[in-house]
């Protein structure tokens, strides 16, 4: 949370509608996404009741588990996701292109990956249990699976672990996709309710924001995105409809005959019965993210965001290539080194994130601006062709001063760069307070009475101005020009280095004994 | 009857009590800054049936399925006299005893009366205490009292072992799993507090006994279903950090007794109900009596306190409604509209807000400007 962000709650509050918290689209969309929404049985670890999943808004299959603790329905119900997910995922693996990779070769990436829609986090948790208690099944041996089923899990567990990565969209939770991009009026535990946060943002015609919400949160009118089902719902509808489906399929085994056929027609209404009612829990939330979808194609992509789907598609040509050399499901828990890999990855990821969205996004820059990290005005003066007498030779050094109006907190020796200009960079020569009103712009002098007064900030650039001792046109900032600079790199951050695995100290618990699955995990109980 | 409890009682109305349990309990050091949630706990309103005749339900429900569930697990590690729970306890705290002896409490000769049943537990565990004996007991269903805002609430913990190590541990019972060794951390965050509370009382109960209070292990034995079967599996928890909290809200809490005396006498949150239950108090009048006692909301009371609908919609107009974060980065301001107001430069600042004020205008003119730039 930061100002800026409060401060568009508050607006959106008082207009009742939710506001922009980016101008632009920070997460890829994709062509062809697949929306799943799963719910679960309520008390138990991971036990699925029902699923919608599909890649059609219009034609969305439905999976259920009539009786949520019998293990053969729960693998008959992961079978079922798996003959729908797996397709559409490895289908993607099929076509490639050549992109170059070090030493002058080339390598295989996928042109499009695969896109799972969630309609939350807590539904992407779920998720990565659903994988986690199906990567390690086998087709063969004392209890076997449909062929499928690892396969599901090995994706699943992929594509969860990959929902970490900040930046990554193989796999999104529809609120948090939306709450990068708007502010509601609620708080952000509330903005978890997928309805509650749509109806903030796009509240039904004449209806406004708190309103809209207020019905979203309804568990009646719209019933909760899951995985976890109403309680109401459970107790007074769930719970009678899957009693009912035990009885009389238990009353048809026993008959035999015409009154067996009696029997097996009474276990397909009961049958159908649970399935509407798990559909009308199911289909509202299908819409909301379809809706919420629709909503994010609408805004123009930022630049980096094709970027960071080319490393998406690099991780899903990596491990579909894993997988069809016959790789190993996911251990159960990351060794020492990998771990520690794996936070560092995360946190380079992170770091790069949000530097790429701040160039991509004037209204993620001003977050930054306001906490003196970056600062915009207006070019004052330049000096584009001062020479500077280098280490060898004498070298283009222009200097240029800004001014502004934002909490300058940058020190002197600084290297900052800009958006616009991200091959140059600009080293902070000195700040001093702004007196005169002069060429600064008008709303400066207003906020000379706030904290931090309208600034001038010398900086000496360098880089992104040829070899010549002549700046080329354009490539120095002009008086009157708006510029905008930061101390946000997205440069490439250094991989801390680790031992090999075979090397992890004692500290750590020493070398990990190699992972391989073994017969036990592929029978573990599922109950 | 002390003056308090008749306050109290007046308050309550003609509803009986409601008394204090760990999860209350555990939740006052969520807000414990909340008055209105102080006092309804002390006089033991019912908050569903309050916030449902109020005009605001509260928006929670337990499901059949989580019930029956959690019901089947604690009833396999409590089966045939705990021995899944002795096993457990064996393998993994290294319980050293070959046989240990179960009591269970949940009756006294027939008798459940909370009063009755406290004295038993409470002679049971001072006399386990002082007998330096090796066999280990289990006591099922011990009811512990504890005082809370200068009244007295019974507990119920799941279990409490001796000896282990020498010392009593609470054991805890949880439904929810722990995969490949690791559980919901709220939900442990969650079943920590909530242990904490029962430490306490074991404390407070051999204090009052004579007895040393660090007999009870400020570690507690956390059993929960091994990943996704029924088969328990047992973690020591660490509850020292809990406790430090607990106590402090525990004395922090203004005596109840002061907090009462604060308000006008003759507030009642009466429902009124007729013979059939349905209450026949006009909301209207509810709500006038309930804005007599402030509340301190914040959306994370949404997850504990049954009043939360009610609090929310009376605190809509605050900046700590859209989250205590947003409160605090709007310069904590109280009011949306003031602090939207101080942004635009529209009001003048009061005083202590002039940081505040220039703060917000920064960041409206960073926001405006920010937004005209993408057009």
């Amino acid at each position: 949370m930061s100002t800026l962000t409060a401060l568009a709650r508050a607006q959106a509050r008082m207009a009742d509608v939710a506001q922009r918290v980016a101008t632009v689209r920070h997460v890829h969309i994709g062509t062809r996404p697949m929306v799943l929404v799963p719910l679960a049985l309520a008390g138990e670890a991971n036990a699925p009741l029902a699923a919608l999943v599909g890649d059609d808004p219009a034609t969305p299959r439905l999976f259920v588990v009539s009786q949520p603790r019998n293990r053969d329905e729960r693998f008959a119900f992961a079978a079922e996701l798996a003959s729908v997910i797996v397709p559409y995922v490895e289908g993607f693996a099929a076509t490639t292109e050549q992109v170059p990779a070090e030493r002058g070769e080339t390598r295989a990436r996928s042109l499009d990956a695969p896109q799972l829609v969630l309609p939350n986090r807590a539904g992407i948790a779920f998720t990565r249990l659903l994988g986690r208690s199906t990567r390690f099944r086998r087709p063969d041996g004392d209890h076997p699976v449909d062929p499928a089923v690892p396969v599901l899990g090995r994706w699943l567990s992929f594509l969860t672990e990959r929902a970490e990565h900040p930046g990554s969209c193989l796999m999104l939770a529809a609120t948090e996709a939306l709450s990068l991009h708007w502010a509601s009026g609620q708080s952000e535990l509330e903005d978890l309710n997928l309805a509650t946060l749509l109806a903030w943002i796009d509240p039904p015609p004449g209806v406004g924001g708190a309103a809209a919400a207020a019905v979203g949160e309804d568990p009646l009118a719209s019933p909760p995105a899951g995985p976890v089902t109403d309680p109401g719902f459970d107790n007074d509808v769930l719970a009678p409809l899957i009693d009912a489906f035990a009885r009389t399929t238990e009353a048809a085994r026993s008959e035999s005959g015409a009154s067996a056929e009696l029997g097996h027609a009474a276990v397909r209404r009961a049958r159908s019965a649970l399935e509407r009612a798990l559909t009308g829990q199911l289909l509202p939330t299908w819409q909301l993210v379809w809706r919420a979808l629709e909503l994010l194609r609408e805004l123009p992509a930022g630049d980096h965001v094709a970027r960071r789907w080319e490393a998406d598609r690099d991780a899903f040509t990596g491990y579909a290539a894993y997988l069809r050399d016959g790789g190993l499901p996911q251990p159960r828990r990351d060794g020492a080194v990998a771990a520690a890999r794996r936070l560092n990855w995360l946190e380079r990821a992170q770091a790069s994130f949000a530097a790429q969205r701040a160039f991509d996004d004037p209204l993620v820059m001003a977050e930054y601006r306001m906490t003196g990290e970056a600062f915009a005005g207006q070019v004052v003066a330049a000096d584009p062709g001062r020479v500077s007498e280098g280490a060898k030779r004498r070298v283009l050094r222009p200097w240029i001063t800004v001014a502004t109006a934002d909490p300058v907190l940058v020190m002197p020796g600084t290297v900052v760069t800009s958006p616009a200009r991200r091959g140059q960079k600009a080293q902070v020569i000195s700040v001093t307070a702004a007196v005169a009103p002069g060429p600064v712009h008008p709303v400066m002098l207003e906020a000379g009475n706030g904290a931090s007064g309208p600034a001038l900030v010398a900086l000496e650039l360098s880089g992104g101005m040829g070899r010549g001792l002549v700046a080329p046109p354009g490539s120095v900032p002009e008086p009157g020009e708006r510029v905008c600079y930061s101390t946000l790199t997205a440069d490439y951050l250094p991989i801390a280095e680790f031992p090999p695995p075979e090397q992890t100290p004692w500290t750590h618990g020493g070398p990990p004994a190699p992972y391989e699955p073994d017969d036990e995990d592929a029978a573990e109980d599922w109950s | 009857m002390t003056d308090t409890e008749a306050r109290l009682d007046q308050i309550r109305g003609a509803m009986p009590p409601r008394p204090h349990n760990a999860r209350t309990i555990a939740a006052l050091t969520a807000n414990p800054g909340c008055v209105r949630r102080a006092i309804l706990d002390a006089a033991g309103v019912d908050k569903p049936r309050l916030a449902a005749a109020s005009g605001f339900p509260a928006p929670f429900g337990q499901s059949r399925f989580a019930i029956a569930r959690g019901n089947a697990f604690e009833a396999l590690v409590k089966a045939d006299g705990c021995a899944e729970l002795l096993r457990l306890l064996r393998d993994k705290l290294g319980l050293p005893i070959p046989e240990a002896s179960y009591a269970d409490l949940e009756d006294v000769a027939g008798s459940t009366s909370l009063p009755v049943r406290h004295a038993r537990t409470r002679q049971l565990v001072t006399r386990t205490a002082g007998s330096g004996a090796d066999a280990g007991t289990l006591f099922d269903h011990p009811l512990l009292t504890l005082e809370v805002g200068g009244r007295l609430a019974y507990l119920e913990p799941d279990l409490i072992a001796f000896r282990l190590r020498d010392r009593f541990h609470v054991v805890e019972i949880k439904s929810f799993a722990a995969i490949d060794g690791q559980a919901d951390p709220d939900k442990v965050a969650a079943a920590a507090i909530q242990s904490a509370v029962y430490v306490l009382a074991m404390r407070e109960l051999l204090a009052r006994s004579g007895r040393d209070p660090d007999l009870v292990a400020d570690e507690v034995v956390l059993v929960c279903p091994k990943d996704f079967a029924n088969r328990p599996v047992g973690a020591l928890l660490d509850v020292r950090k809990q406790l430090t909290v607990l106590q402090r809200q525990l004395s922090r809490l203004a005596l109840i007794a002061d907090l009462v005396e604060l308000y006008p006498p003759g507030i009642s949150l009466d429902l009124a109900m007729d013979e059939t239950g349905v209450p026949r108090r006009a909301a209207s009048e509810l709500a006038a009596a309930l804005e007599i006692f402030p509340a301190r909301y914040s959306p994370e009371c949404l997850a504990s306190c049954e009043m939360c609908r009610f609090c929310r919609h009376e605190a809509r107009a605050t900046t700590a409604a859209l989250g205590r974060a947003v409160r605090e980065e709007l310069g904590g301001v109280e009011y949306v509209d003031t602090a939207l107001r101080l942004a635009d430069g529209e009001a003048k600042p009061g005083g202590g807000q002039h940081d505040a004020a220039a703060l917000l205008r920064t960041a409206a003119r960073l926001r405006a400007e920010s937004l005209a730039a993408a057009g």
